[in-house]
């Protein structure tokens, strides 16, 4: 059997088909969802043997838009990276950024200020606001409710805009950098923010309205896609795709980084693990992030925006231009020519989609002698077709829509 | 009470004896040698022990190490987590230039296409692997892209070369 599973799934699937000839002449058939449909959400392929509109095995192909990121990363220095990572779960992408930060600074054993955790803490909590707008709506769509995401969508434009007063940029955000920030936050990014927290709560609370109770969507998402608890932990499930199969883990509570102790948050969590139960998981954590924020927001202590670290945090422009030092202190460090202590690190942080984990291995040497990423996207899409198997297409629709499968995360 | 090092190294060493070494904190993580040969019993042990605990492979990837002695040419990283004790540890098994090392997909499924990906980058063969094809690659592939030796580009490239921007070995 085993050797049947090396074959093509083209091939593999003739042969069950050429064996389940029913008497009336209609047989088994391939249908090839992607790998460019709306509905994958990504550039990634399922090849579904099905029985009628009844999935009975299928394959998932991946690797259609594999970078290689981690060879690129071998032979970058850290601040090369950043931009990598921000490639990868795009929809969440300063969460990344700042867990890659993180995980530097573990190597280097860089203290930030408080200040940076909490800023950091803030602009993660926005970021994964963003990518459970971004899931969430498009289920909706995805079962034939587009209202919804004409509601929210707007709302991820508006965090964007947050994050372009931060750094400048919108989607692949790149405003970390070792110790800190690139720049403090200007008071228009702390009036946008406090704008977006005063009007997106009722937007929000209209969205589950709409939803939640919600006879048609409850018919497509109850029992679609359902994985028991044991099963997503044999699959390597973290986030919320774990928490809707009723496990509490949250990297932000366990492992606290960041200052994510300072602040207090529930963790949501269902109990069938199926598709609305994911639903309801994201939107809960949506409630939590807000709270999360707004706490942030009232404690933020004053201070810097960046560790004391002039060997590795890039200088100030205006140095760069005006001073011999600021200039060669930004040769260097962009360069990679600042020693690296021999060292290997993980460091995982709670992403939009689970578990992020950063695997660093460095040689002293100018780049990373290995970084691997742990890749929650990647880790989830192999239970797929066993979670469809048996039920309708349009079940496997939806629970691809719930399970938040980025493309550029799955393949890096 | 949280889970010692003490006590994992003391259970893992009276068990297996001289098949795990070098145990050594890294920053957080606990870090040690497993013969590899021994991996999937190991592995099983550290999952099913009433004190251990280690009922989560959180992470597995592969390493080329072309510097090394002849029999640790690769490694084969596992992190593994106890979500009870909340504890971390990482599993490092080496191989010398022909690697191969027992699958762990019968004790977590997650390690399935986690092999595959190692498999595919590193030429690492894992005994007992369902299905041990390329992944993120395709199928006609031959070389191993993230070994060492493998170049990030092709050399023979003339697109880049220096002398379509003005500059030549005289004015460089």
């Amino acid at each position: 059997m085993a050797s049947d599973l090396l074959l093509p799934p083209e091939i593999r699937f003739q042969g069950i088909i050429d064996k389940h000839k029913n008497d009336d002449g209609s047989e088994l058939a391939i249908l090839n969802l992607g790998p460019t449909h709306p509905a994958t959400h990504g550039i990634f392929q399922n090849i579904l043997l099905m029985d009628g509109e009844r999935i009975i095995e299928g394959e998932g192909t991946v690797g259609y838009i594999h970078r290689a990121f981690e060879k690129i990363a071998e032979n970058r220095p850290f601040y090369q990276i950043n931009t990598l990572t921000d490639r990868m779960n795009y929809c969440s992408s300063p969460i990344n950024n700042m867990g890659w930060w993180m995980t530097v600074e573990k190597a280097l054993n860089i203290e930030v200020p408080k200040r940076v955790q909490y800023l950091r803490v803030i602009v993660m909590e926005l970021a994964r606001i963003a990518d459970h707008i971004i899931c969430n709506s498009v289920l909706g769509v995805d079962t034939g409710a587009l209202t919804g995401f004409l509601y929210v969508f707007q709302y991820r434009e508006k965090i964007y805009e947050i994050y372009e007063e931060i750094c400048g940029a919108r989607l692949t955000t790149n405003m970390g950098r070792i110790g800190g920030f690139e720049r403090d936050w200007s008071p228009e990014a702390f009036r946008k923010l406090n704008v977006f927290l005063e009007e997106f709560p009722k937007i929000w609370g209209e969205f589950e309205s709409l939803l939640v109770r919600n006879r048609i969507f409850m018919d497509r998402t109850i029992n679609a896609g359902s994985i028991t608890a044991e099963k997503a932990m044999s699959y390597g499930f973290t986030g919320p795709n774990l928490r809707a199969a009723g496990i509490d883990y949250d990297i932000r509570v366990a492992q606290p980084y960041s200052s994510y102790e300072d602040f207090d948050f529930e963790i949501p969590v269902g109990k069938s693990g199926d598709t609305y139960d994911r639903f309801c998981v994201r939107n809960a954590e949506v409630w939590e992030s807000l709270k999360i924020i707004r706490q942030a927001l009232d404690k933020m202590p004053e201070g810097p925006f960046h560790a004391d670290v002039p060997d590795y945090y890039l200088p100030p422009k205006e140095d760069v231009y005006n001073t011999m030092e600021g200039l060669i202190y930004h040769f260097k460090i962009v360069m990679g020519e600042i020693p690296v202590p021999v060292t290997e690190v993980y460091h995982a942080v709670e992403g939009g989609n689970g578990e992020l984990g950063f695997y660093l291995v460095t040689d002293g040497s100018r780049t990373p002698f290995r970084l691997h990423f742990r890749r929650p996207c990647f880790i989830y899409y192999q239970a797929f077709n066993e979670m469809v198997k048996g039920e309708m297409l349009s079940d496997a629709i939806a629970t691809l829509s719930s399970l938040n499968v980025i493309a550029g995360e799955l393949d890096a | 009470m949280a889970l010692e090092n003490s006590v994992i190294q003391t259970k893992l060493v009276d068990t297996f004896d001289h098949l795990v070494s070098d145990f050594v904190q890294i920053h957080d993580i606990l870090t040690f040698h497993v013969d590899s040969d021994a991996i999937l019993q190991v592995m099983q042990f550290l999952r099913d022990d009433e004190t251990l605990r280690f009922n989560f492979l959180t992470d597995l990837c592969g390493m080329h190490l072309p510097d090394a002695d002849v029999d640790k040419r690769f490694a084969v990283v596992y992190h593994m987590h106890n979500w009870i004790d909340n504890k971390r540890i990482r599993i490092k098994c080496f191989l010398g230039e022909e690697p191969e090392i027992d699958s762990v997909t019968p004790l977590f499924l997650s390690a399935n296409w986690q092999e595959r990906e190692t498999y595919d980058f590193y030429g690492i063969i894992f005994k007992g692997h369902p299905q041990l094809k390329r992944i993120l690659n395709m199928d006609e592939m031959v070389s191993f892209p993230l070994r060492k030796e493998f170049p990030m580009e092709d050399g023979g490239r003339t697109d880049k070369d220096d002398r379509f921007f003005g500059r030549t070995v005289d004015n460089c």
